[in-house]
């Protein structure tokens, strides 16, 4: 902390796809990073402990809560946050169903559940309620909209398999 | 005002939607200003306690610290550091006294915030550390008092009286008197009395309360993640002895509120830190912060009943106790406003209400989605499932025995009107089956259900303006201060302007509240906005529309033209220019309570209602219970959009559910234990009731905008009692006291079974 030559370094990475370099503090998380080096608030700390999911990304392929992320591991990574899965202008199947189903109200977790959304899709492109729920315990929602949520990935779930 | 309507009543998505899906909704917490400090603060580690000294010198010693701020330092730059919106009790940072858990003694500014938070842990506190009271009840007669003398902020007549009061805990008191309570208690067949009790709870908004201040040139710019932008401008404006058009408020969409960012919390703070640092400052609260800052009101509350033979409640006692915490924030206003539907929904001709606001040594308490009502209707409506069956009644028959209905006076002396209580009773009993048969489980599995329902009036009188601008292209603007947090308002409001200038909603935009730019609004609280809001925009939207009327007749149209209203501006102005401004105020009528009696004609301009049903499952032999249904039923007038509404009544329930069940705040020797979301349970999606409904009764308030009423706190009213009452039919144990965890269950099991378990 006190010797902040060597509390810095250089990471590379893949975010959303393309190339990129941060100069980052070496007890910055990955969610401190995105927000100030690259404008991106899509992740976003809350609860600071990894038990709300606001400020999941997907580093690798495996959903992680960027607030216990130092983002020095992200040095090589391929990140993914909730800004990288509209293609442009056209919102992913996840989005418009989150959207369509009223699955969000204040909308600050939203991006976790979205993101995992797609990781349980990913991984199980027709869930259950059941494994819904259980794929989307680790993030909560103080506004409530579980109901909706659950609507929306089932909804979600329905447009990729007819895409 | 009713009629045909063809953009409000439709479930149109959330203007903001497509932002929130992809990241890019704007909320304070994301903002960065150049040349901006980060603020951590060193906080209290006592409940109650005298500073001797603040040893700041490590703190200032670590490099890439800016400053170190005290109290003392504070005074410099505002010399009279106190604020809140019903008394001026509360310091900036804490001076010569700490008087709860978490209060902000000094605070560390540093470019990298790591750096303030590290430093922040670095100052040392020396404490004569004093005697406590953290039970409200106690705080009535204890030897500890909190605050040496009251300060009431005079903004509020009802506390005039209470200045320079010195020795006392008591806030506010409040009496009602209707009818002669002890006459009928005399008289009575039968009599009822039983205590209740509420925890502490946080509202635990998932963007933690933030402000960011930036003074500079005799003028302030404060952005701040608020839920009262004109009140945090007043506020500041008072503090600082400036003109309110020297301080500038601006908000975005809120990462949540329910009441945990209503009037000022980091703003005061973050304004003295940038005169202090002649930089902008960003003060970012933590969640375990947040417990620190503002919760819900403990209550305890006194109830009792004299019922005749036929199960009418002629008469009804009550005596409630607001524990306010340390600073009263607007606990007053709750012990006041909700103070006077403490006897519930019914038609009692004799009530003695008596609230009490207190200050104790636990961390401050304010509005929390429904402002006292769900603590009160906890008591009530579990005080009323106990006479239905002591009585051998049915539960809803014994409610609709003695329901308030329209026309009736409340105990409060106003009449009620469009309140549809007996309707959604009704509506919860025919959802429930409630006619039908149940299955009571069997063996050590046993199944209940049981119902409550609560009311509430609006807080009031308080004022919303609104300006509705339409463009050269006949796009249109709403400036209103009313802050979006969820519930989306913006949207209601973007409907109502749609409806009643014909102008389709992909061209309306609602800016977001900026003092600047952005009309007076009271607040949003209370679920006041649909209504006061709704009125100002809808009025707001009508004098444009005039205007653009007198318009077409000034260059020479005729009534009834169908001209395009680009078309207008281009015949006005030669070109696409101009634009025409539709603004107005609304105040409902009201007429305030005498204070003796309590009593007003006219006490609120709409009654807002909600009940709820719910089957449990309780394990007799370990106390586990889960909800296998919940319905929720609320009278909101009209919808203005239906999926929203819904969702808020659903929401409302949810958060309700975790302050029934698992979620409470433990003070144990002075220390708050829990303050994280580790410790600190809120619902998850695993809490989820089996099978969920939410919905509402066809009604109409009539004095609203297009039959439309408040909404958001409605569906929090019915559900703690609601499972008591349930659990209470499943296996015949009684729980008084919130939260109901398996434990509170599994003692009153054992107690049943005549076998009391120590409290270790």
């Amino acid at each position: 902390m006190t010797d902040t030559k060597n509390s810095r370094r250089t990471i590379r990475f893949t975010l959303n796809g393309r190339p990129v370099a941060a100069d980052i503090g070496l007890n910055q998380n990955i969610t401190e990073v995105l927000q100030d080096s690259f404008g991106l608030g899509g992740s976003r700390e809350s609860c600071g402990q990894g038990l709300c999911g606001c400020c999941t990304v997907i580093m690798d392929g495996k959903a992680v809560t960027g607030c216990l992320t130092l983002a020095a591991f992200a040095d090589g990574a391929s990140v993914t946050t909730v800004e990288g899965l509209a293609d442009g202008e056209t919102l992913s199947a996840e989005q418009e169903a989150f959207i369509e189903t009223g699955a969000f109200q204040c909308g600050f977790c939203t991006p976790g559940f979205i993101l995992m959304t797609k990781q349980l899709l990913d991984e199980n492109p027709d869930p259950d309620d059941e494994e819904i729920r259980h794929y989307l315990s680790g993030n909560l929602c103080r506004c409530g909209a579980y109901p909706e949520i659950v609507k929306a990935v089932r909804l979600a779930a329905g447009k990729r398999r007819n895409a | 005002m009713a009629g045909t309507t063809t953009t409000v009543g439709r479930s149109f998505p959330r203007m903001e939607g497509r932002a929130k899906v992809t990241g890019r909704a704007e909320y304070v917490y994301n903002l960065r200003l150049p040349n901006m400090l980060h603020a951590k603060a060193c906080r209290s580690t006592i409940s109650h306690g005298r500073i001797r000294s603040i040893d700041t010198s490590a703190a200032e010693a670590t490099p890439g610290v800016h400053h170190v701020v005290t109290g003392a330092d504070i005074c410099k730059v505002l010399p009279e550091p106190f604020y809140g919106p019903a008394f001026h009790d509360q310091p900036i940072l804490a001076l010569e006294k700490v008087r709860h858990y978490g209060e902000p003694i000094a605070v560390v500014l540093a470019a990298d915030p790591h750096v303030a938070e590290l430093a922040a842990q670095r100052i040392v506190v020396d404490y004569e550390e004093l005697p406590a009271v953290f039970d409200e009840v106690e705080a009535m007669t204890s030897d500890v008092i909190v605050h040496e003398e009251l300060k009431p902020a005079g903004t509020f007549a009802d506390l005039k009286h209470l200045a320079g009061k010195r020795d006392t805990n008591l806030a506010l008191d409040y009496h009602l008197r209707h009818g002669d309570a002890d006459k009928a208690f005399a008289e009575a067949d039968r009599v009822f009395e039983h205590t209740f009790s509420t925890q502490q709870t946080m509202h635990t908004p998932f963007e933690p309360m933030i402000a960011i201040a930036d003074v500079r040139n005799s003028a302030a710019t404060v952005y701040t993640s608020t839920q009262s932008p004109s009140f945090v401008r007043y506020e500041l404006a008072r503090l600082l002895g400036w003109p309110e058009s020297s301080v500038r408020v601006k908000t975005s969409h809120l990462g949540g509120g329910f009441g945990a960012k209503v009037y000022v919390k980091t703003e005061a703070l973050a304004l003295a830190l940038s005169m202090i640092a002649h930089r902008p400052v960003r003060l970012a609260l933590t969640m375990e912060e947040q417990f620190y800052t503002i919760t819900k009101h403990p209550s305890t509350f006194r109830i009792a009943s004299a019922v005749d033979k036929n199960g009418k409640v002629t008469a009804r006692k009550c005596e409630v106790w607001w524990n306010g915490g340390a600073y009263a924030d607007i606990g007053p206003r709750v012990t006041q406003k909700s103070g006077f539907t403490a006897a519930g929904p019914y038609n009692i001709d004799n009530v003695s209400i008596d609230s009490y606001a207190l200050y104790t040594n636990r961390p401050p308490a304010g509005a929390l989605r429904g402002f006292g009502i769900p603590q009160l209707v906890w008591a009530y409506e579990s005080h009323t499932d106990i006479i239905a069956r002591e009585m051998g009644i049915d539960p809803v028959d014994f409610r609709k025995r003695n329901i308030l209905r329209n026309g009736r006076m409340q105990a409060v002396g106003t009449v009620v009107k469009d309140g549809e209580f007996e309707a959604i009773l009704d509506e919860l009993a025919k959802r429930m089956d409630w006619d039908k048969p149940f299955d009571r489980g069997s063996g050590t599995v046993r199944r209940g259900r049981g119902v409550a329902i609560g009311f509430k009036a609006s807080i009031s009188p308080t004022t919303s303006s609104a300006i509705v601008a339409v463009n050269a292209d006949g796009s249109c603007i709403v400036y209103c201060s009313t802050v979006d947090m969820g519930q989306g308002s913006d949207t209601a409001m973007a409907q109502i302007a749609s409806e009643v200038l014909d102008i389709p909603m992909e061209k309306i935009r609602v800016v977001n509240p900026d003092t600047d730019v952005t009309p007076y609004d009271m607040s949003t609280l209370g679920s006041r906005s649909t209504f006061h809001m709704g009125h100002a925009v809808r009025l707001a939207a009508a004098d444009a529309r005039e205007k653009l009327l007198a318009l077409a007749k000034e260059i020479g149209l005729p009534e009834g033209h169908n001209t395009p209203v680009p078309e207008l501006f281009v015949r006005k102005f030669g070109m696409s220019a101009g634009a025409i401004i539709g603004s107005a105020n609304y105040i409902p009528d009201f007429t305030p309570p005498n204070y003796s009696t309590g009593q007003s004609p006219n006490a609120t301009p709409f009654w807002m209602s909600g009940a709820t049903g719910v089957e449990v499952e309780v394990d007799t032999e370990t106390g586990q219970m889960r909800i296998l249904r919940m319905i929720n039923v609320c009278d909101i007038g009209k919808a203005i959009n239906p999926v929203v509404v819904e969702t808020q009544i659903s929401g409302a329930a949810v958060m309700q559910l975790g302050f029934t069940v698992s979620e409470e705040m433990v003070i144990e020797n002075g220390q708050l234990t829990n303050p994280s979301l580790a410790d600190y349970r809120i619902p998850g999606i695993f809490d989820m009731p089996s099978v969920m409904e939410s919905g509402f009764v066809a009604a109409d308030q009539q004095n609203g905008p297009f039959g439309a009423k408040g909404v958001g706190e409605s569906g929090t009213f019915g559900v703690s009692p609601a499972i008591a009452n349930a659990i209470e039919d499943a296996v015949g144990v009684r729980i008084t006291k919130m939260p109901i965890k398996a434990e509170a269950i599994y003692r009153a099991l054992c107690v049943k079974q005549g076998r009391e378990l120590s409290d270790d």
